[in-house]
Parts: C-alpha cells; sequence; structure tokens
C-alpha cells in the first residue's frame, strides 16, 4: 500500500491502537456460547462488540487516510502478521476466566487511561474517537474490577486460578507504557503507567492480590513481532476473505 | 404533499420520526437523539447520524433506512454521514421517547448526572416498567444489546431491560 502525502508514523499509530482493539475483541469473542453463566457470556460478548466498534472506527480513519484501495476490511483481513501492531497481551489465548478477566482488567485501566487523554489531544477526529471509546471503556473497567474483586476474594479455588493468570500475565504488561517507534512524542505512553499501577494496586487490594515485584519485560507485539498465537487466531479471522476475495453476502 | 423543492427542516424532522431502531422498534431515531443535523441545498437532503455505542450493529440499517425513507418521498440520493463527535449521550433522548419505552417494557434512562459513577458493585435504582416498583435488582450489566442491562423486579418478579444511562 502507498503511503505517499501522509504521515506514516500517525498512521501507524491508529493502526496500533485498532489492532489492540480488534484483536482484544476477537479473544474476548471466543466466550460466546461458552462463558460460566448466560449473563456473563453476554457481557463478554457485549465488551467485544464494543471494542471491534471501536478498531472499525480507528481502521476507518487511518483507510481514509491511507487512500488507495485501503479500506477497513483490508487493514482487518488482508494484513500478515507482522503487520499487526497490537500489545502481545492481547493475542494471548483467552486461557479461563481468570485470565480473560484479568487480562480485561490490565487492558481497561490501560485503555482508560489512554482514551481520557487522547480524548483532548491534537488530532481531532482521533479525539472524537477516544472521547466515544471512553464512555464504553468505562463500563469494561468497572465489570472488570468487579470480577478481579470477586475471584480474588472468592472461594480457594478462584483465588488459585487468578493467583496463575497472575503470573502468566503480567510479563507482558509493562509493553503498554514501552514507545514504539510510531509512539514518540505526544503519543509516548510512560507517562500513564504510575496512574496504571496505583488503580492495579487499589484493585489487588480488594481482590487479596499480591503486586508482582518482577519486572514486567516481554514486549515485541507493537512492532510485529509476534508470538504463534496471532498467527492461528490470524488465520482463522482472515480465512475467508482471503479465501473469497471480495466476497459479500 | 410537499414537494422535494420546497421541503423545510422540520418537514424532513418529521419524516425522519417516521424511521425506527430496528432493535427497539418503538423509538425513532428522532427520539433516540441520534440525528446531529438535517441540511437541504437544491432539494439534496444531507442527515448526519450519530453512532449510540461504537460496535452497534444497527447503525448501517439506520443509515440505509433514512435514505429509503427520504427516497420514497422523492428526494434524490440523501447522504447520511457518521458524525462521532460530541459522542451520543441518553440525555439526548426526547421525553416522548422515554414514556414509549416504558410502555414498550424497558425502563427508560435516567438523567445522566443521577447515575454516572465509577464506584464498584453499585447499583442505580430503577423502577420496574411492569409495576412501577422500585424494589428491583441488577442481574447483568450488559443486556440484549449493548445499550441495555437487566434487572429483575423483585415485586412482579418480572425480569426487564434498563436502557442505561450513557
Amino acid at each position: 500500500m502507498s503511503t505517499t502525502n501522509i504521515d506514516t508514523r500517525f498512521t501507524e499509530y491508529l493502526l496500533h491502537l485498532a489492532d489492540d482493539a480488534l484483536i482484544l475483541g476477537h479473544r474476548n469473542s471466543e466466550w460466546c456460547g461458552h462463558g460460566p453463566i448466560l449473563e456473563q457470556d453476554i457481557a463478554i460478548t457485549n465488551i467485544s462488540l464494543d471494542l471491534i466498534g471501536q478498531a472499525r472506527n480507528l481502521y476507518q480513519y487511518a483507510a481514509s487516510l491511507i487512500g488507495q484501495e485501503t479500506t477497513e476490511d483490508t487493514l482487518a483481513y488482508l494484513r500478515d502478521p507482522v503487520q499487526f501492531k497490537n500489545n502481545l497481551l492481547a493475542e494471548l489465548p483467552r486461557g479461563d476466566w481468570a485470565v480473560t478477566i484479568l487480562r480485561q482488567f490490565f487492558f481497561s485501566n490501560y485503555q482508560f487511561l489512554l482514551y481520557s487523554k487522547l480524548q483532548s489531544g491534537q488530532d481531532v477526529q482521533l479525539a472524537a474517537i477516544a472521547a466515544k471509546s471512553l464512555k464504553e471503556v468505562t463500563y469494561h473497567l468497572r465489570w472488570s474490577s468487579e470480577w478481579v474483586i470477586r475471584l480474588g476474594d472468592g472461594t480457594e479455588g478462584s483465588l488459585k486460578r487468578l493467583q496463575n493468570a497472575l503470573s502468566d500475565l503480567w510479563p507482558y504488561t509493562g509493553e503498554f507504557f514501552l514507545p514504539a517507534s510510531y509512539e514518540a512524542g505526544e503519543y509516548d505512553p510512560s507517562g500513564l503507567e504510575p496512574d496504571w499501577r496505583l488503580k492495579t494496586a487499589e484493585i489487588f487490594q480488594e481482590a487479596g492480590l499480591v503486586m508482582p515485584s518482577s519486572k514486567a519485560g516481554l514486549s515485541g507485539g507493537k512492532e510485529g513481532k509476534h508470538s504463534p498465537d496471532l498467527e492461528f487466531l490470524l488465520e482463522e479471522m482472515q480465512v475467508l476473505p482471503r479465501t473469497y476475495p471480495g466476497a459479500t453476502w | 404533499m410537499t414537494t422535494p423543492a420546497d421541503i423545510t427542516i422540520d418537514e424532513v424532522r418529521a419524516i425522519l420520526s417516521t424511521v425506527m431502531d430496528p432493535e427497539i422498534p418503538v423509538l425513532s431515531v428522532m427520539d433516540l437523539g441520534i440525528v446531529r443535523s438535517i441540511s437541504i441545498q437544491d432539494g439534496r437532503i444531507a442527515v448526519s447520524i450519530t453512532p449510540t455505542y461504537s460496535g452497534c450493529p444497527a447503525m448501517d440499517m439506520i443509515a440505509a433506512s433514512i435514505r429509503m425513507e427520504l427516497m420514497s418521498h422523492g428526494f434524490f440520493d440523501p447522504v447520511v454521514t457518521l458524525q462521532l463527535d460530541p459522542a451520543w449521550t441518553t440525555d439526548w433522548m426526547t421525553e416522548a421517547g422515554k414514556s414509549q419505552l416504558k410502555t414498550y417494557g424497558i425502563a427508560p434512562p435516567m438523567a445522566r448526572q443521577h447515575a454516572s459513577c465509577n464506584d464498584l458493585f453499585r447499583e442505580e435504582s430503577v423502577q420496574c416498567p411492569h409495576c412501577e416498583s422500585w424494589h428491583t435488582h441488577l442481574l447483568s450489566e450488559f443486556g440484549s444489546t449493548a445499550c441495555k442491562s437487566l434487572y429483575k423486579c423483585d415485586d412482579c418478579l418480572e425480569p426487564f431491560d434498563y436502557f442505561k444511562c450513557h
């Protein structure tokens, strides 16, 4: 795709935001019909719908800047794993309910701070998308916070699962705040980390979880270096438009 | 019938009042408060609408319904655009819309200043649309569509949707 006369770094940043929302939304959507109880099955799929809607807004904006034949669909369905810029945390398998909940909490906590900042940013259209998304992310954060507390403060078994989820997921949380090449300047996320840790500590305290002291050093997704998990995810998500180009119904 | 050439904005509003939300068929797009602007130039109409939720699957259908309704009134190729800013809020829903929702069995949204807060484990107190009891409880924050949550009345025991305040 040609990128003449456009700010490539800014479109890369939009794609990064969109990829996070799409991949996390897709992972959550895998719970459809498999949730632990009906109400929470509906909740997690509603959250997927919000995230995929936010991804669409961002892809549409990116596509309008890239021009040519690019559309939201070509961006979602016809890019290869190395072109995706989502955080590694988003692509990890959905795991059990504790993994899904804790990941959603980590993400919503981060997206809440991120969109709060972006809604008053320089770019008017990105600010509008952020303001819109923020209203939805506020629900996601409240819902996932409550569930982290419920599982942590629940039974021995639910606490054990949550602790296992924490040791699996924690190493990936540092990538949120590690600036990628396209995040220099206005979009540098490192300033969000103190507030993110504060909120995490607050919820962990109520849930009876201990903040890990280990460094959260796993990264690479934002620069296109992914795990095989993303390849499997994309293979499933993209199979139809890749097998039958231009298919409609 | 007014010809397309001399139609007024109010008449366009009246036409749009007959275009219903496909998921809540008692609410028109005007009642829902998603029509942000209407302009007429040389008999050509442009309508701008705003989505309720980013992922609302009804938006494409609503845009198509608006176009079809205007075309059936003789307007050539009306333009419907999506506008994200300012973000939609339930405060824009009309009073008539809220009372239609209630008749339909969905508890209407309350004013935002009464309901919006980030406290955990809090429940808005919502009136049952069937028996008017305030003795109700939240079953799930997320209901059959993104814009609703699920409640149950402790008096008449009916579950009901609450159009959540946004």
